[in-house]
């Protein structure tokens, strides 16, 4: 004798949200859609004309890059090899100055606020410098080379690095590290014992993204003088020399997926 | 010996967890905790190791008031009380033998630990706890690996290892069945009568506080209202307790263990 017979005259049933959350999320919806229809206006006035002489100017392009010049792979492998060896560099740096930084940038570690809140915006700053500027500027202090190239993407990946870490401490489990706490550990032994071995996994998963990406990023601060294959790359270019050009972006191109499966691999292993 | 006097905590949201608390906690005794969720019991056991830090009064742990403590006093205070938590509270990724280890944190100094140099007794002591809670064969499993009472198995080995005074849990079974619960009970039973370490669990089971407990501290809305040997607990204690009668989810059961 339930009450089964009601269930077909229609009583008041609560809505799954509430009235006010509608509204919110009706008005936010309609908002996105008028940002979206208008950049789509606004952008097809500028784009008008682009696409005419495209398809007519690839063909120039093409014959113009192929065939690639193998010969000269044996003279860009060294500054292939040295991009390499800026990223593996860089990144061991970052992966060493990202603990402190994102241990004073985790909430809940760093519990005085407002050493975690300059953390925070210090390395927020770090973020807004692009890459490319990082390294205009270091070329100017230093020359033309390596070192620069260097400085500029440990302070990239540093940025990068040290807000996903501390992310990443953030959302671990903090019951083992109040045990540690109550069995007398002090703050040390806190995270080394409680903290390091619930993100050690997560944070080699990072380290390892954070090296495709500087790889990707080195080739880009070649360009502009740091050093490496992108350095090679940028003189090809300048030189109208195409076939040339376009063997060291293959080059690049192989070397880049051959990292990014290794890494990849390793990260599915890891987690 | 831990002396609560006029102990008060009244947590920044305003909430008032413990009033004017009066009670002595002798060495060796086996003392239970009860009362409803909310009531209070674990802010007083947490006070004890100043995981949380009362407001008003003193409590003095070995003739010390350890309100004042800060730095290296506390952490000789933590040394000396070792916890036990409802969620067992083990690095689920390290192994069993490392987080029974974590217990000597206290003794061992931070080098010392950070590179794994942990003193041979250590490591012969944590191994000897493991013994003791019979879960020994289990030494490189990683926690994660293990069952709910293994694993609080291997938190009290945790604490053994620590070679605390007293013991501190803080709803030890509240998340096992009947039949481990009891396990975990006797364990810690056993421990107390053997060690003579002084022993303060929070409970909410009724027939589980009879059956372990030598004395029996009863909280409401953060005020002791009973505090007796079990001899003078009756159903009707618990119901004046509680504030209501006794219901079946109350009790545990289970107690003719196997």
């Amino acid at each position: 004798m339930t009450n089964e017979t009601n269930s077909t005259t229609p009583k008041k049933v609560p809505a799954i949200y509430p009235a006010k959350t509608k509204l919110q999320v009706t008005v936010i919806f309609f908002v996105v859609l008028g940002i979206y229809l208008f950049s789509m206006s606004w952008t097809q006035q500028q784009m008008a004309g682009g696409f005419s002489g495209a398809l007519s100017n690839m063909f120039n392009v093409i014959e113009k890059f192929f065939p690639p010049n193998t010969a000269v792979i044996s003279a860009i492998w060294g500054p292939m090899v040295e991009t390499i060896q800026m990223a593996i560099i860089a990144t061991t740096v970052a992966a060493i100055l990202t603990v402190p930084l994102a241990l004073l940038a985790a909430e809940n570690v760093t519990t005085f606020k407002p050493l975690y809140i300059v953390t925070r915006t210090f390395l927020n700053l770090l973020r807004t410098i692009p890459d490319l500027v990082l390294a205009v500027i270091f070329v100017g202090l230093f020359g033309i080379g390596l070192f620069p190239g260097i400085l500029a993407l440990i302070i990239f990946s540093l940025g990068i690095l040290a807000k996903l870490i501390s992310e990443t401490i953030e959302s671990v489990d903090m019951n083992p590290l109040e045990a540690m706490r109550a069995s007398g550990g002090n703050v040390f032994q806190v995270i080394w014992y409680a903290l390091i071995p619930q993100v050690l996994p997560q944070f080699t998963s990072l380290v390892l993204y954070v090296f495709e990406i500087n790889i990707r990023a080195s080739v880009v601060l070649g360009l502009v003088g740091a050093g490496g294959i992108g350095l090679i790359l940028n003189q090809q270019l300048g030189f109208y020399n195409y076939p040339n050009a376009m063997m060291i972006i293959i080059l690049i191109f192989v070397v880049v997926i051959a990292i990014e499966y290794i890494s990849t691999k390793i990260r599915e292993a890891l987690l | 010996m831990i002396e609560f006097k006029d102990v008060g905590l009244v947590y920044p949201n305003g909430t008032e967890g413990l009033k004017k608390i009066n009670v002595t906690i002798n060495d060796g005794e086996f003392i239970v905790i009860v009362g409803l969720s909310g009531a209070g019991k674990s802010t007083f056991i947490r006070s004890i190791n100043r995981l949380v830090t009362p407001t008003s009064g003193s409590l003095l742990v070995d003739n010390e008031d350890i309100l004042k403590y800060r730095g290296s006093d506390m952490r000789k205070l933590r040394t000396k009380t070792g916890m036990i938590f409802q969620n067992y509270n083990l690095v689920k990724r390290s192994n069993v033998l490392k987080n029974v280890l974590a217990g000597r944190l206290g003794h061992t100094s931070t080098l010392r630990s950070i590179l794994n140099l942990y003193k041979k007794e250590d490591i012969g002591l944590a191994y000897e706890s493991l013994q003791r809670v019979n879960i020994a064969e289990k030494i490189y499993n990683r926690a994660d690996e293990l069952s709910g009472g293994q694993q609080q198995r291997v938190s009290i080995a945790r604490v053994l290892t620590q070679q605390p005074k007293y013991i501190l849990a803080d709803e030890p079974v509240a998340s096992l069945d009947p039949p481990t619960s009891h396990q975990v009970m006797t364990y810690l039973k056993k421990i107390n009568k053997e060690d003579n370490i002084t022993t303060i669990v929070n409970l909410h089971f009724i027939d589980m506080a009879m059956e372990y407990a030598d004395r029996i501290i009863g909280m409401r809305a953060g005020e002791v209202v009973f505090d007796g040997p079990v001899s003078e607990v009756s159903e009707s204690t618990f119901e004046e307790i509680y504030g209501r009668s006794i219901r079946e989810d109350d009790l545990r059961g289970g107690a003719d263990k196997s």
